[in-house]
């Protein structure tokens, strides 16, 4: 048995599910990476990928209670923001005419671009937060919706900028299984710490009693825009780490199928915790991949296609069905070892 | 002159196809508290249930060659009892839960819908013609010539309103379901048997998605897996715009959203008449903030402490 009577151990401890979790992580990269398995690493790189956009979303819905069908619109802004300033820059003018001159004769590093493309996604959140964080309950959630349709429908006309309804194609592929674990754990650092800061638990005071919340004194409105606009910056990260990751886009991919399988993947892991967030997107992203590969055909056996969406689909509606706290409980990973007495340890085990 | 006229009657009878909608997921929600956003996917079965169940590159009608009457009646039927068996098997665990974690339920009940549509049919669209003779035109007077399928349209609806007016006004059952609208808790107290009522709103609903698909093929005359989404997305923008809960609403947003956008895209220049869609969302959110009750007022609209 280890006591956390050490101040690193303790400093481990307080942080054991944002440790625990990068580990994991860790050592599914480094196991796909040594097997050398292409096919394999494709999966893993779109998995983490996933997992920046499902930990976004557990940083607004997980702390606010308010489900949001619109962060996938966030995610376009952010991966077409990017393909702006890296993508193949001797056609850029083919695909994407009405760009302005700097853009079209400019191009930044990665690591910049999907930073300025995560920001523009937050700004575009902030100017729609200032809209729909001022509704409750289920106007919000349709809120969020009808801004994700306006989001769609606009960059798909919009085809100047975003090729319209063809694809953009020759973005670099950089986007590598080691880059997607840093961004990764990037994310679940940033989801961790902001449900811890006062500003996450003000916004899970309001999630659970708004009422008294308000009467408390929280600015329920602030805090679910402050969540509205970190989740989406996050977001556009991640839809530039899509883009560099397929090295095309195209609007169609940021729609309706998209927002489904992130938000099974949260509801699955469990809505209101960051370790349901990754348990989630490991879950469904191994039985997806199995129901394909057992699609296109192991041997003589083959199950029917479009089985994989189908299992997607009845899993979510068994757990919604019976266990509405998601595979994890809503809760997180527990420090395994021996729990000390220390008043420190006390205090963190009640966040 | 003929050109409005004909402009009017299309625009009443998108109009009517919207308002049928929004009935539909407005008398679940008023009861129910649920968006069903698997309505849609109810109307997609509807129309494939018209045809042999195979991957096969051409469609073979089975239900859908049958007599008219009896092709009605049974595909209705077959809607229904989806509608119902989802209810039983779905909808009535997750009650008690929010109302955006049902929207979320019935998100995942369209998708699997439609992937099990795949997975029977293929993916591929399939052409179905049914009543070719409603797709001709008729002549009104001089010029003005107009689509049968468009007066059908305008006429079930309106058959269908006053038959559901009377069924709700006058019936027993249909008194006790605008009771459970009105405040579910209340009418319980009193004696009305919650689960019925819910089942027979599901009844109701799945009623009219199944004659709707029946209008939605013929109009169409092609069977995509998907194809319940699009116009699923229009009931939803008409039943938020009407007022949520209210089935008045939801016949008044229907036909506001269907007038609107066929008006929007016979004036707005070739150049704006892209971004209509993204201004009717627009509208929406603007609707959410400015009269969150929607156009016309309920009671139960109001979310209670």
């Amino acid at each position: 048995m280890i006591e956390a009577n050490t101040p690193f151990l303790r400093m481990v401890r307080s942080f054991w599910p944002l440790v625990s979790l990068s580990l994991l992580l860790l050592i599914i990269v480094a196991a796909v990476d040594l097997s050398g398995d292409i096919i394999l690493a494709q999966t893993l790189i779109e998995g983490l990928v996933r997992i920046v956009i499902v930990a976004a979303l557990y940083m607004f819905i997980g702390n606010s209670g308010i489900i949001s069908f619109g962060h996938i619109g966030f995610v376009m802004v952010g991966a077409y923001a990017t393909a702006w300033q890296t993508c193949c820059p001797y056609t850029r003018e083919m695909f994407m005419p009405g760009l302005p001159e700097y853009l079209l004769n400019t191009s930044h590093h990665f690591i910049p671009a999907i930073l300025l493309g995560g920001l523009l996604a937050a700004l575009v959140a902030l100017i729609a937060g200032f809209a729909i964080m001022r509704m409750s309950g289920i106007a919000a959630s349709i809120g969020t919706f009808a801004f994700m349709m306006v989001l769609y429908s606009a960059y798909l006309r919009w085809s100047t900028w975003t090729s319209g309804a063809s694809s953009v194609i020759g973005l670099p592929t950089t986007t590598t299984p080691w880059v997607g674990y840093v961004y990764a754990v990037i994310t679940l650092a940033a989801a961790y710490f902001y449900s811890r800061s006062k500003w996450g638990l003000a916004l899970r005071s309001s999630r659970d009693d708004e009422v008294a919340a308000k009467a408390a004194g929280v600015n329920v409105f602030g805090q679910r825009l402050l969540a509205f606009v970190i989740s989406a910056f996050f977001c556009g990260m991640a839809g530039g780490l899509f883009g560099h990751f397929l090295g095309m886009l195209t609007v169609d991919s940021f729609y309706l199928g998209m927002t489904f399988i992130t938000l099974s993947m949260l509801v699955v892991g469990g809505m209101q915790s960051l370790t349901g967030a990754v348990v989630g997107v490991i879950m469904l992203s191994v039985v997806i991949d199995v129901l394909r590969r057992l699609e296109t055909g192991v041997g003589s056996f083959s199950i029917p296609s479009s089985s994989a969406e189908v299992g997607v689909g009845l899993i979510l509606l068994i757990i919604l069905i019976f266990r509405r706290t998601g595979l994890t409980g809503n809760a997180e990973i527990y420090w395994p070892f021996k729990a000390d007495i220390s008043s420190s340890g006390a205090m963190k085990r009640q966040s | 002159m003929d050109y409005i006229i004909q402009t009017v009657i299309s625009a009443l009878s998108v109009g009517s196809f919207y308002a049928l909608g929004a009935l539909g997921i407005g008398l679940l929600f008023s009861v129910l508290r649920l968006i069903n956003f698997a309505h849609g996917d109810f109307i997609t079965v509807g129309g494939f249930a018209l045809i042999v169940p195979s991957s096969a590159v051409v469609a073979t009608v089975a239900i859908g060659g049958l007599h008219p009457a009896i092709m009605v009646v049974a595909i209705v039927a077959i809607v229904v009892a989806l509608a119902v068996i989802s209810y039983f098997l779905v909808f009535q665990h997750s009650q008690t839960s929010s109302p955006a974690t049902m929207m979320i339920v019935s998100f995942a009940l369209g998708y699997t819908l439609q992937n099990l549509i795949v997975m029977i049919y293929g993916g591929r669209p399939k052409a179905v013609n049914i009543f070719p003779s409603l797709t001709g035109q008729v002549q009104l007077s001089d010029g003005v010539s107009v689509q049968i399928l468009q007066l059908v349209i305008i006429a079930v609806t309106w058959i269908l309103l006053i038959a559901l007016v009377l069924f709700l006004k006058r019936t027993r059952v249909g008194v006790q379901m605008r009771a459970a609208a009105e405040d579910f808790r209340m009418a319980r107290m009193l004696g009305v048997n919650g689960k019925n009522v819910i089942a027979l709103a599901f009844v109701l609903s799945g009623g009219l998605a199944g004659i709707m698909s029946i209008l939605f093929v013929t109009q169409t005359g092609v069977l995509i897996f998907r194809m319940g989404v699009p116009i699923m997305l229009f009931f939803f923008i008409a039943t938020v715009i009407g007022g949520m809960g209210s089935l008045v609403g939801a016949v008044v947003g229907g036909y506001s959203v269907g007038i609107v956008s066929v008006v929007l895209s016979a004036i707005l220049p070739e150049e704006l008449r892209g971004f209509r869609d993204a201004c009717v969302f627009i509208l929406v959110i603007v609707i959410l903030l400015a009269r969150p009750q929607g156009i016309v007022l309920t009671k139960a609209a109001k979310e209670r402490v």
